[in-house]
């Protein structure tokens, strides 16, 4: 593998990670694609799910990622999430806490605030951090 | 002439002034300094976002969702004015506030329909006076902690495109202040809905290749519309965070020293004024001497 895909992930909060990696696999609306150097131009929505980003044939980092888009050009893969965590320094304790929290914040909420489809779009969030810590 | 005790009240009144506005110019500099590194950490995301739509819409051309292409009219502008939810920043709020008064006034003249949403309290406050009547929605920023404002942002975006999906107008227009560095904020207006694609981002060299949508333009450009637009917000609000807090740094500056100028000012007054006394009661002590 002489040539490295450049890889950048970018979230409303802060830049992720950005750096050459060999591939990278994530979550698209139409199926999982994998992206290698010198990938076609291409665009794509995300939907929730995990970004795995490999060096060789090695998983090296797994980023949970909150929708969002992908975009590939020839100078590399750049995705755009609505929010993402690094897998590794997330504990299950905490997302536990937080989904309660979540859930009272979204009880307290009156049928038609504006807030509740950030809500509920954070829960769903959540529990797919849950999921893909439990596997 | 005020007596020596007036004086004395008065220094310990402006001493005490001077303790608080130096404790808020302290504080408003560390809200400053992590308002700013949230902004930074934002600017990303904003930029490449901002590409993303400039390469799509270009490809969609002028047949976009309706968010981008706009409603064909130009009648009913809704002015989101973004203000501070606290004053004592000098004159932050008012230059925003400003510059609504004359975007409100001009579309009026023009014999549009203006209907105002306000964010943060002290907006809304101002312009209460002339054009409670156009009025449509508050936001309150004051239940929000730090800088974390996406919630927000998220709830902003969707109101407005659900309402301008209903039809309720046609071009939002966004006025807040924007974080030029810490002495300077620029009060900003800038389109919102419909979207306009920034102009001057740099286009993709794309080898020659033809870039492949999934699942297609038009899906896509609908996905990344209302994020664009709630993205903007987000950068708005933690732009004016930012500069609001800027704003009062430099307010409180001003104040601090106007008030260590005045204390110099009154303790001159009460030394002279101590002074004049000692010389009258010694005058006194020695007339009464002689004339014994």
């Amino acid at each position: 593998m002489a040539d490295k895909l450049h890889f950048s992930l970018v979230s409303p909060a802060r830049e992720l990670f950005s750096g050459d990696v060999d591939h990278v696999i994530a979550p698209g609306t139409e199926g999982e694609f994998g992206v290698l150097a010198h990938h076609a131009p291409f665009m794509t929505t995300l939907k929730n799910g995990v970004v795995r980003v490999l060096e060789g044939d090695a998983v090296k980092m797994r980023i949970y990622v909150r929708g969002g888009f992908a975009d590939v050009t020839p100078a590399g893969l750049t995705i755009l999430a609505e929010e993402a965590r690094n897998l590794t320094d997330v504990k299950a304790e905490d997302v536990d806490a937080e989904l309660e929290a979540t859930r009272l914040k979204l009880l307290a909420l009156d049928k038609d605030d504006p807030k509740q489809f950030a809500l509920q779009a954070q829960m769903a969030y959540l529990e797919g951090i849950r999921a893909a810590l439990a596997n | 002439m005020p007596s020596l005790k007036d004086l004395k009240n008065r220094i310990a009144s402006v001493k005490s002034t001077q303790k608080i506005t130096k404790a808020m110019q302290l504080v408003a500099a560390a809200k400053l300094k992590r308002a700013q590194d949230a902004a930074t950490a934002a600017r990303p995301y904003a930029e490449r976002l901002a590409a993303v739509l400039a390469n799509l819409a270009g490809s969609a051309g002028g047949n976009g969702p309706k968010l981008l292409a706009g409603t064909g009219k130009s009648d009913v502008h809704l002015v989101v004015v973004m203000t501070a939810e606290r004053g004592l920043a000098g004159g932050f709020n008012a230059y925003v506030v400003k510059l609504a008064r004359q975007k409100i006034q001009a579309l009026l003249n023009e014999g549009k329909t203006v209907k105002i949403l306000t964010i943060g309290k002290k907006g809304r406050e101002q312009l209460a006076r002339d054009y409670a009547k156009l009025f449509t929605t508050h936001v309150n920023l004051s239940d929000i902690k730090g800088n974390d404002f996406s919630e927000s942002a998220i709830a902003i975006g969707v109101m407005l495109t659900k309402s301008y999906e209903a039809g309720e107008f046609d071009v939002a227009t966004l006025i807040y202040s924007q974080f030029k560095n810490v002495l300077s904020q620029v009060p900003t207006a800038q389109q919102l809905i419909p979207a306009k694609a920034p102009e001057g981002a740099p286009s993709i060299d794309l080898g020659g290749a033809i870039y492949t949508y999934e699942p297609n333009e038009e899906a896509l450009l609908e996905a990344l519309l209302p994020r664009y637009i709630n993205t903007q917000i987000l950068s708005a609000l933690l732009e004016s965070s930012a500069g609001e807090q800027a704003s009062r740094m430099t307010a409180m500056d001003n104040a601090t020293r106007n008030a260590k100028d005045l204390i110099k000012a009154l303790n001159l007054k009460y030394n002279r004024a101590r002074q004049a006394q000692i010389t009258k009661e010694l005058i006194e002590i020695i007339s009464g001497a002689e004339a014994l």
